[in-house]
């Protein structure tokens, strides 16, 4: 163990080991997905210079606190940003850059929906800054895309998705599975198409029923049928992982699937556990700040988070998070990564050895990997991650 | 002034039933002008304490039988009538509840006179809630039961009826006085056990306690006198004075005899010196409750705990939860059996887990009950089919009116765990049962064994009839395979008699527990989780490599059909 005044400075850099980046959270959508329990809002009319001028407030404030870093990444999430103007979108690339020198390869990605409209949005995007779209395309068949929600047909999101790899070099889509009445054979053969289409990532989500969305209600009225048992869904997943090794698009997360020099930096910022700052409505963050991190939460309505921004701050009151927590932290994120974990990292947070009972437990099992300092979740792992991280972190 | 007056305990208001017995003294003044002065009994009516209610019965000259007009005859009353009835009561019988819409008292003093059979024909009507008939029932008390007989000159002769601990004053001792005169200040003796004691005071409940001078022959009162443990004071105990004390003690002193034992562990391991002490202090208040301590190899420290019967284990159990805030594990009931051993001694076996080597054994003998149930004659035929499954022996069916008296010998053990609740959900709860012990019979008893992933797992250990064991083991093997939790490995499940298994499971591992999607603003959620997993481990007793839920070791052993 490193002495206290040592351990101080190394944790006050611990966030370096992640990077620094820039979340910002657009709250619109033009229809609400009945599986999606993101912070996300239905309205007729939006004041984008209204909104351009919130965030630019947020920024100012924000990196008056954190100043002298080098920025990583920059992420527009939502909600649906394709919504933005691609001026709004601008202004704000704009003003971080003025607050943050962006690092030479910084990753600028914004989420898109794949319908016509957007699609014409991508190139005004590209020239604000943007260097990479992830596009929810969820479903290659017209019948599931509709039972998901979802407003714009397979012909849409093929033609979007062309755009959008016309306009940028890197572009990534998400799917969703595990889908109702979804056999393995259905899923092999969308999956085939993705994997084809794929330039060099792909998030492959399994439906999961949130408590508090419409599919949530239906599913505890009984009334959402055909879903995967737990054996049929860890098929799913093991199928998931071997055709995308057919096509050298490797699982690096849980759920996202990359060439070898393409994984999002930006998500790489929360899975290595850095630093980033989170603005808009609902927004998280975590940021270190003279050796303590702590974690922020944006206001969650639109509506209460302009107002809160006017009145100075978009932020509740911050939580410091204490150094178990951080390392309970690092560990829940970074055990999604093949990468795996560093353990002198988590034992220098957590200020105590890993327990080894629990590691040579799940070793034995074939869930976990030790090696050259670090811990890799096995194939059987990750698909019962959670329990296996419980029982590494049990108290 | 709350309105249910002599049920003090939280748990009695709650349940609607009598626990202790109390008492209350009245001056009433009689349509014949003359004052008279009424001792009042209320007593408990459940079979686990038909012990304390023949004590009750006893020390009064008469009953009133107070039956509820929208519910009718239970099985309970007939038990409480008999006793009333063998104390040579005059019975004067009551119809409460007349308010209520629901009540038929026609009907129900009908069945009484075919039920019980006593003359029902002047029933009186009353409603303790509005007030009607109440005044009718002071008179009858006053006409119709018999004045208390007794010499005030004789020796001091006087029953304990029931006795309770105080904080303040120690335990306080209920008192009925037969024969001479009670003083404060005066030397007591205990008959049982020759304890002597001081009188402090002496007082009677009107209903609040009230300091009296004395206390002669026909009188219920209180004395207190210094003693600390309720264990001193046995119901039904004669006291009498010092010196110049009594010949005979009063007949029919019993010392009570624990029929039910259970295991009772704290859910946090933490807690076992707090549980410790509540079952000490509980057991300072109640002389019918025996403890000693127990350690299980998958429940920890706890205590072996022996009841008077099902209602005052979860009584108990009950009152250690909520009024010292400790969760418990509470462990499958089970009886007392007597093994025979080869070399011709008995021993008493309170815990299957203690069951001595088979090699050793000549046979085993279990208790008996006499069970009495009514029951409306549409489910006749599943309380019959109950009966029968848990090795019931019919002994007896009447009809009285459109119900049902069914008279069954079971083995306690078929009755102690779900045998109330089974009734329950066949009846929808429309049938009422009462039991008494009739005494030890031999049958072909073993002790099954549960293992979990090839260990054995103590507490779930039972005593089970040779030729049901199969269907038992399935059952049991079964339900754990729903209640355990699936973890990262397969799991097998076996019941088994000796070495033999006889029945098993295999609970397969674990397939997918994983978020799929965790961003920046998912961490705190899924932190959230962690905890959540954290804390529901917590509730998880570990075995060996396995982790049981805590309801595991009641739920496995509950029958559904």
């Amino acid at each position: 163990m490193p002495s206290a005044n040592s351990s101080m400075a190394v944790l006050a850099g611990d966030w370096r080991n992640g990077g620094f980046g820039l979340y910002v959270h657009w709250p619109f959508c033009e229809a609400k997905c009945p599986y999606c329990d993101f912070n996300s809002h239905v309205v007729r009319l939006i004041d984008q210079t209204a909104w351009a001028n919130a965030y630019l407030r947020e920024l100012d404030r924000v990196a008056a606190e954190i100043p002298c870093r080098v920025l990583n990444s920059i992420f527009f999430g939502g909600g649906t940003p394709s919504l933005m103007h691609p001026d709004t979108v601008a202004t704000v690339i704009e003003a971080a850059r003025r607050h943050w020198p962006f690092a030479n390869d910084i990753e600028i990605t914004l989420e898109a929906n794949p319908g016509s409209v957007e699609a014409g949005r991508f190139a005004g995007y590209r020239d604000g800054g943007v260097n990479r779209v992830s596009i929810g395309i969820q479903a290659l068949n017209d019948p599931d895309l509709r039972r998901l929600g979802r407003i714009h047909s397979v012909a849409e999101a093929r033609a979007a998705f062309d755009i959008a790899r016309d306009c940028f070099d890197r572009v990534s889509f998400d799917l969703i599975y595990a889908r109702q009445d979804q056999t393995l054979a259905d899923w092999e053969a969308e999956l085939r198409q993705a994997l084809s289409m794929a330039v060099d990532h792909l998030s492959l989500y399994q439906l999961t029923i949130e408590n508090g969305t419409a599919f949530g209600d239906r599913y505890d009225a009984g009334k959402l049928r055909g879903l995967p048992d737990d054996d049929r869904a860890a098929d799913l997943y093991a199928l998931t992982q071997a055709v995308s090794a057919e096509f050298g698009m490797n699982r690096y997360e849980v759920s996202n699937h990359a060439h070898p020099d393409a994984p999002s930096r930006h998500n790489l910022i929360y899975w290595r556990y850095g630093d980033y700052v989170g603005i808009g409505p609902g927004a998280h963050g975590r940021i270190t700040l003279n050796g303590q991190r702590y974690a922020t939460e944006a206001h969650r309505a639109p509506g209460a988070w302009l107002a809160a921004v006017d009145n100075g701050s978009g932020e509740k009151p911050r939580h410091c998070i204490d150094m178990a927590d951080q390392a309970d932290e690092y560990a829940m994120m970074s055990l999604r990564l093949t990468e795996g974990m560093d353990i002198e990292r988590y034992q220098t947070l957590a200020n105590r050895p890993i327990r080894s009972n629990a590691v040579d437990k799940l070793i034995d099992l074939g869930m976990i990997r030790q090696d050259q300092g670090r811990i890799f979740v096995q194939d059987q792992g990750f698909m019962i991650l959670n329990a296996v991280i419980a029982e590494l972190l049990a108290d | 002034m709350k309105q249910q007056l002599l049920d003090a305990m939280d748990i009695e208001r709650e349940r609607g039933i009598t626990i202790k017995a109390n008492t209350v003294r009245i001056d009433y003044k009689a349509d014949d002008g003359e004052t008279y002065v009424l001792n009042l009994i209320d007593t408990p009516g459940h079979v686990d304490f038909a012990y304390e209610v023949s004590r009750s019965m006893r020390a009064v000259e008469g009953s009133l039988l107070v039956v509820d007009s929208t519910q009718g005859v239970e099985a309970q009353t007939l038990a409480n009538v008999y006793q009333a009835i063998d104390a040579d009561h005059e019975i004067v019988p009551v119809l409460n509840k007349i308010d209520l819409p629901a009540a038929d008292c026609d009907r129900v003093a009908e069945q009484i006179e075919d039920v019980i059979g006593i003359d029902a024909s002047g029933a009186l009507r009353v409603s303790a809630k509005t007030g009607i008939g109440i005044k009718e029932t002071l008179e009858a008390i006053v006409k119709l039961l018999p004045a208390p007989e007794g010499t005030r000159d004789a020796p001091l002769k006087a029953m304990l009826v029931d006795s309770w601990y105080d904080a303040y004053l120690g335990v306080i001792v209920l008192v009925r006085i037969k024969d001479g005169v009670l003083r404060k200040g005066e030397r007591i003796r205990m008959m049982s056990n020759g304890s002597v004691h001081h009188v402090d005071r002496i007082g009677v409940f009107r209903p609040q306690m009230q300091p009296v001078d004395e206390l002669g022959p026909g009188e219920i009162g209180f004395l207190t006198a210094s003693i600390k443990q309720v264990r001193d004071t046995r119901v039904g105990d004669t006291i009498t004075h010092e010196k110049k004390g009594c010949e005979t003690a009063l007949p029919g002193f019993k010392p009570s005899v624990p029929v039910v034992f259970c295991g009772l562990f704290p859910v946090d391991s933490a807690q076992f010196e707090d549980l410790r002490d509540a079952i000490e202090k509980l057991a300072l208040n109640d002389a019918s409750f025996s403890y000693e301590m127990e350690t299980s190899a998958a429940l920890g420290f706890g205590f072996r705990c022996g009841f008077l019967g099902l209602l005052h284990l979860e009584v108990i159990r009950d009152r250690i939860e909520r009024e010292y805030n400790i969760d418990l594990i509470t462990t499958a009931p089970s009886v007392v059996y007597h093994v025979y051993m080869k070399d011709g001694s008995m021993r008493e076996l309170h815990n299957p887990a203690d069951m001595p080597d088979l090699t050793h054994v000549d046979h085993l003998e279990e208790p008996r009950i006499k069970a009495t149930i009514l029951v409306p004659d549409e489910f006749l035929g599943d309380v019959l089919k109950l009966c029968q499954e848990r090795r019931g022996i019919q002994m007896d069916l009447t009809y009285a009116g459109s119900r049902a008296m069914v008279v069954y010998d079971l083995p306690l053990n078929e009755v102690v765990f779900d045998f109330y609740d089974r009734l329950k959900s066949v009846t929808k709860g429309y049938a009422s049962f009462d039991y008494q012990m009739t005494g030890y019979r031999q049958d072909n008893l073993v002790k099954m064994q549960v293992l979990v992933n090839d260990e054995p797992v103590d507490a779930l250990s039972t005593m089970v009839h040779r030729e049901r064991a199969e269907m038992r083991g399935r059952a049991m093997v079964e339900k754990l395979k729903d209640l355990i939790p699936r973890h990262m490995f397969k799991i097998p499940i076996q019941a088994a008699i000796g070495g033999k298994v006889i029945a098993r499971e295999t609970l397969s591992a674990m397939r997918k527990d994983v978020t799929a999607k965790c961003y920046g603003g998912d961490v705190t959620r899924k932190k959230k989780l962690l905890e959540k997993q954290k804390a529901g481990k917590k509730k998880m007793r570990q075995f060996g490599k396995v982790d049981i839920p805590q309801e595991a070791f009641i739920s496995a052993l509950k029958m559904d059909s």
